[in-house]
Parts: structure tokens; sequence; C-alpha cells
């Protein structure tokens, strides 16, 4: 016999797992738990360079000498999403998705933006970032510039 | 403790502690490593001709002569990919498999395959126009249970010398290590 504080005390657990489900859904699609400025900051860099095709040739490239795959690429929208998966008998799956986006800013530069998602989380750090587009400087032959 | 249970207990620990070493890391896999400009190396070549056009013509032709579907393009870029699904049974795996089920044991054995391929030119050298064309393939085998068992790069040379062997005789033109 259940009783009747216990089923009281179950309903109102039963109602806020509910309404945790509905808040995580919100919260995951529109991923808002981190300073959009500051992950916007940690995700772009600034090139001195006006040839957006040569940019992103050079993004592909890049994705390219890091073993991802390239899963799609626009150039009117200046898109280019690429993943990298490797599962075997002793590791678990891994999977990294990232898309870049090149954009003008201003006259004289490019606005290149990466985002990533690992396994089943965006990536928010700022080092992953960083070893990106250390390389992608070198695809370049041209130094990125840290945008505020 | 049953036998039975053993196994599976002796599974979920095998399982636990792989999980906590996933195949792709954020710490690695976004630095280029000197193995990763070797893959470069052996996925790369370069033809002598400026009509990066007709590469991707001849590519894209050949990817059809080897079965595959193309899945994106963009001739502004310089890439294709393409991907193709085919058998992945494997007869030592099936022995291991009716070994293992004496045994109690399940090792499902793979099934079948999607195996993908990503071609992308780019005119490269400053007073000799050449164009480099770079290829990739992977694969992705899932086993009887239609788990995913293996995502891996395919990264054989053989299989990369026959693609630009095959390339190059298209194009008549010669293929240049990098």
């Amino acid at each position: 016999m259940i009783s009747e504080r216990l089923k009281k005390n179950l309903l109102v657990l039963i109602s806020l797992l509910v309404l945790t489900g509905c808040a995580t859904t919100h919260d995951r699609l529109l991923d808002m738990d981190t300073s959009q400025v500051q992950l916007r900051s940690f995700q772009s860099r600034a090139f001195d360079t006006t040839d957006k095709e040569k940019t992103m040739r050079a993004i592909i490239a890049t994705l390219q000498d890091l073993g991802f795959m390239l899963d799609r690429a626009d150039y009117t929208l200046g898109v280019v999403a690429a993943s990298k998966s490797r599962a075997d008998v002793l590791r678990a799956p891994g999977s990294l998705r990232v898309t870049v986006t090149v954009r003008p800013r201003g006259e004289k530069q490019l606005m290149v933006r990466a985002n990533a998602e690992y396994q089943l989380q965006p990536v928010t750090e700022p080092k992953p970032y960083q070893n990106f587009f250390n390389s992608l400087e070198k695809a370049m032959f041209l130094e990125a510039h840290q945008v505020d | 403790m049953s036998r039975h249970c053993r196994i599976c207990s002796a599974f979920l620990l095998g399982l636990i502690s792989s999980a906590g070493c996933a195949a792709v890391s954020l710490e690695a896999d976004l630095n280029l490593t000197p193995e990763l400009l070797q893959q470069r190396q052996l996925q790369t070549r370069r033809f002598d001709t400026t009509d990066e056009q007709r590469i991707l013509n001849t590519c894209a032709a050949l990817l059809q002569d080897t079965g595959f579907n193309v899945d994106e393009s963009d001739t502004r870029l310089g890439i294709i990919t393409g991907s193709k699904k085919r058998d992945a049974t494997d007869a030592s795996q099936w022995a291991l498999f009716i070994v293992g089920a004496f045994f109690g044991v399940s090792i499902p054995p793979d099934d079948n395959q999607i195996m993908k391929v990503c071609v992308t030119t780019r005119p490269v050298g400053e007073s000799v126009k050449q164009v480099a064309v770079r290829v990739v393939f992977e694969r992705i085998v899932y086993n009887m249970e239609q788990r995913i068992s293996k995502i891996e790069a395919l990264s054989d040379p053989k299989i990369y010398q026959s693609f630009f062997e095959k390339l190059s005789k298209a194009m008549f033109l010669d293929a240049h290590d990098i």
C-alpha cells in the first residue's frame, strides 16, 4: 500500500522529470549555455585576403590533411563541412564534425569561422579551435588574426 | 557466479574500459602530425596540366567506372565525393562466430560496408602549372546485427597506386609523386 505522501512525492518527481525533459531539448537545440560572444571569438579568425576561392581551397586541404572526410562544400554560401569518425574493436567509436564558413570582413579581410562537435557535445574550449587555425595558417601562408 | 554471468561482466568491463578511450580525440585529431603528412603524400599526385575541369570530369567518370555513386560535388572548389554499399563477409570471422557459439560467446561477423571516396583537385606551382589530385578512401563496416563494427581510413598504398594508374591512363598524362 502506497501512502498518500509517497504518492504526492512521486507525482512531483515525475512532473519534474517531464519538465527537465522539455528544458533540455530546448537547451540542446539552441545551445545557449555558453556565452555566444566568447564562443564566437574562439571560433573565428580574420585573414588578410579577399580571395574566397583560395581560402576555401586551403580549408578543404587542411581538413583533408587532418584526416577528415568532406561531407559538403558550397562556394556561394562559403561553407565546408567535414567529419572524422573512427571505430575499431579495441576503442569506442569517436566522431568529430566540423563546419567552416568564410565571409567577407570589411574591404580587405575574410572571416573564417569554424564550429565543431565531438561525440554528442558542442566543442566550447578554445584549444581545439586554436589547433585547427594553426594548421590552416600553414596552408594559407597567412597569419590568422584574433577577432574580438 | 554462473559462467554466463562472468562472461557478461567481463564483456561489460571491457566495454567500460574501451569507452574511456575513443578512436578520435579532440586533443590529437586537430593537430598535424608527421603521420598525417605521410598520408597526404600517399594520397596525392600531380598532373602536368592546367585544365582542372578535365581532371574532375575524368575523376567523376573513373568513380562511376569503379561503381561509386556521386554524393556531393563542387566544380569551383574542385571536390567530388562518392559512396557505395558492398558485401563485407569474411570467412574467418564466420569461423570465429561458430567456434564462439559453442562456448556461448557471440562475436557477430561483419555483414556489409559503406565505402566512401573523396577526390579533390587544386592548382599548384608558380612557374610550372600543375594540378594536384588527392583521393581518400574510407569504409564503415556493419556487422550482422547492423551495428557499426569498424570505421577506418583505407591506407594500403596499393589502393592509391592503382587509382592513380587508372586516372593517368584515362587522362593520357603521367602522374608525378609529390
